[in-house]
């Protein structure tokens, strides 16, 4: 497979980033060479660094109309052999759902920063949420998957964006990085490596770029202007991009191979994070900046004596389901702290037999320890 | 379609997707006539288009690259794809609903960066693939399946529309005009810049059949009847002249 070991484009060292910031050098860092986006708040610093960082390393950079454009620019970029890129937040991330379909179905690798906000709607701008969780796995009509990762550092921030290119690239499919404006906004240190790996998607001439032997494959992935005269619609499609929006295998075959491409290859994409969950009987069960908050409560109450552990889970889809299984066998009780109304909870009680208690907060403020301790200690 | 242009089809294309009578057929064979004429490498040329019968014009047929896009996001596509990749030759063919009414937004932005984007934009004053609803170029009092008493509002004139909003080659013509289309789309592909042509392609299907002009040849006759030059309209009186569409080039 196409992975090479690429030098980070900063000396290795620590460096004090904003989480916007670091999003976009690990951007940088992956090889994104094109960005086009709209003013949002609260993720306004990645594209204005973006503006900045592109132009050193040679990159475009370009300012769009609206977040329909925004996307759309991206995906026309993504075809003409760019690693590209766009970030948003709440209201943004809606109108882009119609090209992250156009993404899923015509596989074209992309990767959306969403630094969620409290919505829905306008809602609260420059407060924190966590409600476009489930938005990003069926914002757009149709059947399809997603890659979506959620960050809890700045120093996440830069390791799951460039990871983020990775894996849109070795799975040609859209990825998203499902912060919140907590983490955008921390400021903290991250150490950058020395080498990264990077991940180009594979080009073959002369292969179909919409089909290959095996449902569960990727196929290449030419550029406009390499001779291959493409045919790229977003109309049910055959191999080599013929039109067929009458045939029942064809449109058959493409959704079924554009989900199982996936979820088959679930185990290498999904990432989770364990805190003392071998002899936990209750477990916390958190993503983004409220795993933070969860692990400062479970460190505090096993300083007490009590049998807690925690989940994190840095991969949200593919839904990190065994990873969750194995938890709730292990548990009696299982906690999902999140500023939603319970969108991973709810996903979370799909695959555990124990008792699944959803803290939600929708106030636009991150949850406090205080509030993850009294419901833990009222378990 | 003439054999010399043979070259220029995807192998593998038999046919046009078009109904009996529909401009587009014509169109499509005047832009490749206009890259014959050039000798433009289509290795380098990129057709993007969006949704609708005129987004079938380039796509799958024309044996370059091609990107079939969302309905009305031609041009975001376009300029993401020219910006990385300035080598290629971007050239958009959409419909009149895809391009001004859904895809407006991005029409006027579009041409105000002035980005080398060839834009021909066949009207047929209608939505045709979804059955003949009004469009925001149908003309006033026209029928259509949303409008059956005739529509009440004035339609763009997009070529006013994107001259205003910076594009610097502007042209209308219509397919009953092909000398000339021809003149101006190989002028468009020599012009550094957002270039627009719109082309008039008579749609009998959809808006013929429901504003007394059911036969094709009676609305290409209808076409080279009201189509004429800036110059012919000048004698005019303001009643003969609304019902006339001004052809020629207005900007190049």
């Amino acid at each position: 497979m196409p992975s090479r070991w690429a030098k980070s484009p900063f000396p290795k060292g620590r460096y004090y980033f904003s989480g916007n910031e670091a999003a976009a050098e690990g951007a940088i860092a992956a090889g994104c060479r094109f960005y086009s986006g709209y003013p949002i708040t609260p993720s306004s610093e990645l594209m204005e660094r973006m503006a900045v960082r592109l132009r050193k390393v040679g990159g475009i950079f370009i300012q769009m109309e609206d977040e329909i454009a925004s996307i759309c620019a991206v995906l026309g970029a993504s075809w003409a052999g760019a690693k590209a890129m766009t970030a948003t937040s709440g209201p943004g991330f809606s109108l882009m759902q119609e090209g992250i379909g156009y993404a899923a179905f015509t596989e074209t690798p992309c990767v959306i920063v969403d630094v969620q906000r409290a919505g829905p709607c306008t809602g609260q701008a420059t407060k924190v949420g966590s409600g476009d969780i489930l938005q990003a796995r069926y914002g757009s009509h149709g059947d399809y998957q997603v890659i979506a990762l959620s960050p809890w550092s700045s120093q996440e921030m830069y390791d799951l964006t460039l990871r983020a290119f990775n894996l849109s690239e070795q799975y040609r499919v859209p990825v998203m990085v499902m912060a919140d404006e907590a983490v955008g906004h921390l400021r903290e240190t991250i150490e950058v490596a020395p080498r990264i790996e990077v991940w180009d998607r594979k080009k073959e001439k002369g292969a179909a770029p919409f089909d290959i032997e095996g449902q569960d494959s990727v196929p290449p992935m030419p550029s406009f202007g390499e001779g291959e005269r493409l045919s790229v619609t977003g109309s049910t499609h055959d191999g080599y991009g013929f039109r067929k929006t009458d045939d029942p295998e064809i449109q058959a075959r493409l959704v079924g191979r554009i989900n199982r491409k996936i979820l088959d290859h679930k185990r290498s994409i999904i990432e989770t994070e364990s805190h003392f969950m071998e002899e936990a009987e209750i477990a916390v069960i958190a993503y983004g900046f409220t795993a933070r908050t969860g692990l400062f409560v479970v460190n505090r109450l096993r300083k007490e004596g009590k049998n807690v552990g925690m989940l994190r889970l840095k991969t949200l889809w593919p839904f990190p389901d065994e990873a969750v299984a194995e938890a709730g066998r292990k548990v009696k009780k299982i906690m999902v702290p999140e500023m939603n109304l319970g969108q991973v909870a709810g996903e979370v009680k799909k695959y555990v037999p124990c008792d699944v208690i959803s803290l939600s907060q929708t106030n636009g403020e991150v949850i406090g320890p205080e509030k993850i301790l009294e419901t833990l200690k009222k378990i | 379609m003439a054999r010399a242009l043979a070259k220029y089809i995807r192998p593998g294309v038999k046919d046009t997707p078009f109904c009996p009578g529909c401009g587009h057929g014509i169109l499509m064979g005047l832009i490749l006539r206009a890259i014959d004429d050039l000798k433009m490498d289509m290795k380098r040329m990129l057709f993007v288009s969006g949704i609708g019968c005129a987004a079938w014009i380039p796509s799958p047929h024309y044996n370059g690259d091609t990107l079939h896009t969302l309905h009305g996001r031609a041009l975001a596509f376009a300029t993401g794809a020219k910006l990385f990749n300035p080598d290629l030759c971007v050239m958009v063919v959409s419909g009149d609903g895809d391009l001004s009414s859904i895809g407006g937004n991005h029409l006027i932005h579009a041409a105000r960066r002035n980005i080398d984007l060839k834009v021909i934009c066949a009207n047929n004053m209608i939505y045709g693939m979804t059955g003949g609803q009004v469009a925001s170029t149908t003309p006033r009092g026209s029928k259509t399946s949303t409008t059956g008493e005739g529509n009440p509002y004035h339609p763009f004139d997009l070529c006013k529309l994107v001259e205003g909003a910076g594009a610097t080659y502007v042209a209308r013509f219509s397919v009953t005009q092909p000398v000339s289309l021809i003149q101006s789309i190989k002028k468009m592909l020599l012009h550094k810049g957002f270039s627009f042509i719109e082309v008039l392609s008579p749609c009998p299907t959809q808006f013929g059949r429901r504003n007394r002009l059911d036969r094709p040849d009676e609305m290409v006759k209808d076409l080279i009847r009201r189509c004429i030059l800036e110059e012919e309209a000048e004698g005019l009186t303001e009643e003969q002249r609304a019902e006339k569409i001004i052809t020629g080039e207005f900007l190049s």
